[in-house]
């Protein structure tokens, strides 16, 4: 039989529909708040350091910063989104109609991870908004800035979507983006250039995945990167398919969720 | 006729190494009312949980209607509700969007005639834009039962269904359970109330220590493995029981009025006639005499204490 046609499509509708729904109910925490946030880093770090580091690259450095805000925000609220979407019905018990429902491994990650990349995307581009606001923007490769925005996005989700599953407690759920993402995209080149770094440090920094998505990103508005672009889009890659592997891992021992 | 679900050698450890189901075995019958009783621990929820597809058997196999619940899970599925015993709901959601949230995930299209006849027989239809977070505890139990018949299930799981339920309300549920039944809906409920499984099942398993023990049909149960007691309230309040009558499986009330006689009720001389005889011949006179049925709960805490 076709694979497609015995998919459960409504059910993967029912799920996004209803994450998205969670998302519209909770706008101020969803939406209004990291844009706030956003605009704090853009006020602060493009007012007061910008005015002493004026351009970067030949790029000024408030618009120097946006691809960098862009991506620390995409980062941190993909994996919130998806980790909070799995780990909640986990956390009040009503995973057992998930579980109990004729839906496929593939479904569900399909659904919740649509549904987290998908706020996220939203998220992204409201920033990109905000941010157009305040410095004027320039976007040279505009397929590539989606390209890099919806593969990150779903990229993280999945990652995301890995820690909620993980995860038996709060705590460990903010562990992660709190110890782990939050430092790695600060040091990944969200705010400077890695040229700028001696050369022990870069080299140190390249160890840093984030440095790609960010590079990546960065290119796809100006047409400078700190890295090739090739690699960037490779690493990313390479991170989703790890991701991929993991959740089908989870889902083939029934990890933490059938046992 | 074939039974809609075959339960064969399930057994179930989990990771800490505890065993939670041995073996087991179990058939039920297309249509019937089931009730699975058993102390707390005995394994019913793993049971179901397994069926269900909630958690992982450690072996065994299970048929719903005939498809295998790992290789054909989707038509499996389809055809069982579950209504768990923990009220597990995402409290944010309003109930019109939580059952059609149900609906989806099952696959069925939308059908909102359907879903408002649903609330409507659970008395949900006023509260179906408020939020469960708000509902009582009996309505979201109820919430809980609209979610799991949102997709026209043939098997209904109830676990616990009225636990910490009013009376009212537990006589409602009740009744809605018949009401399925009539309509070919197969229950399987566990509860703790054996009332409730003598007041409605057609047959009951009884389940320990992760065994099946018995399964057998509610009345015949009860007639085989029922005692019957006869009361005589005495003119006489006696002291003791006298030496005569003392080959009698007898009890003094504490007041000395009133003498029971408890005796199987299969056996081919149960003793009641020449209980009658040797009073008379004792002199020893009654003003009323009253026979009683042992219940089912009797039997049940009979078995499990024997399995013990």
């Amino acid at each position: 039989m076709n694979p497609l046609a015995a998919m459960n499509f409504r059910a993967v509708w029912a799920i996004y529909r209803m994450e998205m729904a969670r998302a519209f109910r909770t706008v101020l925490q969803s939406i209004v708040s990291p844009v706030v946030s956003t605009s704090l880093y853009f006020v602060v770090f493009g007012s007061a350091i910008g005015s002493r580091i004026t351009e970067i690259d030949g790029i000024s450095y408030g618009a120097f910063i946006v691809p960098g805000l862009i991506m620390l925000s995409l980062l941190t609220q993909s994996i919130s989104n998806a980790s909070f979407a799995i780990y909640f019905p986990k956390f009040v018990g009503s995973i057992y109609e998930l579980l109990s429902a004729p839906v496929s491994y593939l479904e569900i990650v399909i659904a919740y991870v649509g549904g987290a990349a998908t706020k996220s995307i939203i998220l992204g581009l409201i920033i990109l908004a905000t941010a157009s606001m305040f410095v004027p923007l320039t976007i040279q490769h505009p397929f590539w800035m989606v390209a890099f925005l919806v593969l990150t996005a779903v990229t993280f989700s999945l990652f995301g979507f890995i820690i909620g599953i993980w995860a038996k407690s709060f705590e460990q759920l903010q562990l992660v983006p709190l110890l782990i993402i939050t430092p790695l995209t600060f040091l990944g080149g969200s705010f400077y250039s890695i040229n700028m770094l001696p050369e022990v440090w870069r080299t140190v920094t390249l160890f840093n995945p984030v440095v790609y998505l960010i590079s990546g990103f960065r290119w796809s508005f100006y047409g400078k990167s700190d890295v090739s672009v090739g690699v960037s889009l490779g690493m990313t890659v390479v991170f989703l398919l790890i991701c991929i592997a993991i959740v089908g891992w989870i889902f083939r021992t029934g990890y933490r969720l059938r046992n | 006729m074939p039974s809609i679900l075959s339960i064969s050698g399930v057994s179930k450890t989990y990771a800490t190494g505890f065993t939670a189901l041995k073996e087991v075995n179990l058939d039920i019958q297309r249509g019937e009312i089931f009730a699975l009783l058993g102390p707390n621990g005995a394994g019913k929820t793993t049971l179901i949980s397994i069926v269900c597809g909630i958690v992982n058997r450690s072996s065994g196999t299970v048929t719903v209607d005939g498809h295998d619940i790992n290789k054909e899970y989707r038509a499996a599925r389809g055809l069982i509700g579950l209504v768990p015993q923990e009220l597990t709901i995402d409290a944010f959601e309003s109930v019109w969007a939580t059952v059609n949230y149900s609906r989806g995930l099952f696959g069925k299209p939308a059908n909102h005639a359907f879903v408002e006849k649903v609330l409507r027989d659970l008395s949900l239809w006023d509260k179906k834009d408020a939020k469960a977070i708000t509902l009582s505890g009996g309505m979201k139990r109820r919430l809980m039962i609209a979610k799991a018949l949102s997709h026209q299930p043939r098997i209904l799981f109830l676990d616990e269904p009225t636990a910490g339920v009013d009376v009212e309300l537990r006589q409602d549920m009740w009744e809605m359970v018949r009401k399925l039944r009539e309509d070919g809906v197969t229950i399987i409920l566990t509860t703790h109330y054996i009332e409730e499984a003598e007041a409605m099942a057609d047959r009951v398993g009884v389940i320990t220590r992760g065994e099946i023990i018995l399964v057998e049909d509610k009345a015949e149960l009860m007639r085989k493995l029922g005692r019957k007691r006869l009361v005589l309230e005495l003119r006489s309040p006696l002291t003791a029981i006298p030496e005569a009558l003392s080959r009698y499986a007898l009890e003094l009330s504490p007041d000395g009025g009133q003498l029971t006689y408890t005796y199987d009720n299969q056996a081919e001389r149960p003793g009641v006639a020449s209980l009658i005889r040797d009073l008379e011949a004792g002199g020893i006179q009654f003003r009323d005499i009253d026979t009683q049925n042992s219940s089912l709960e009797e039997i049940f805490v009979n078995l499990v204490r024997k399995d013990a």
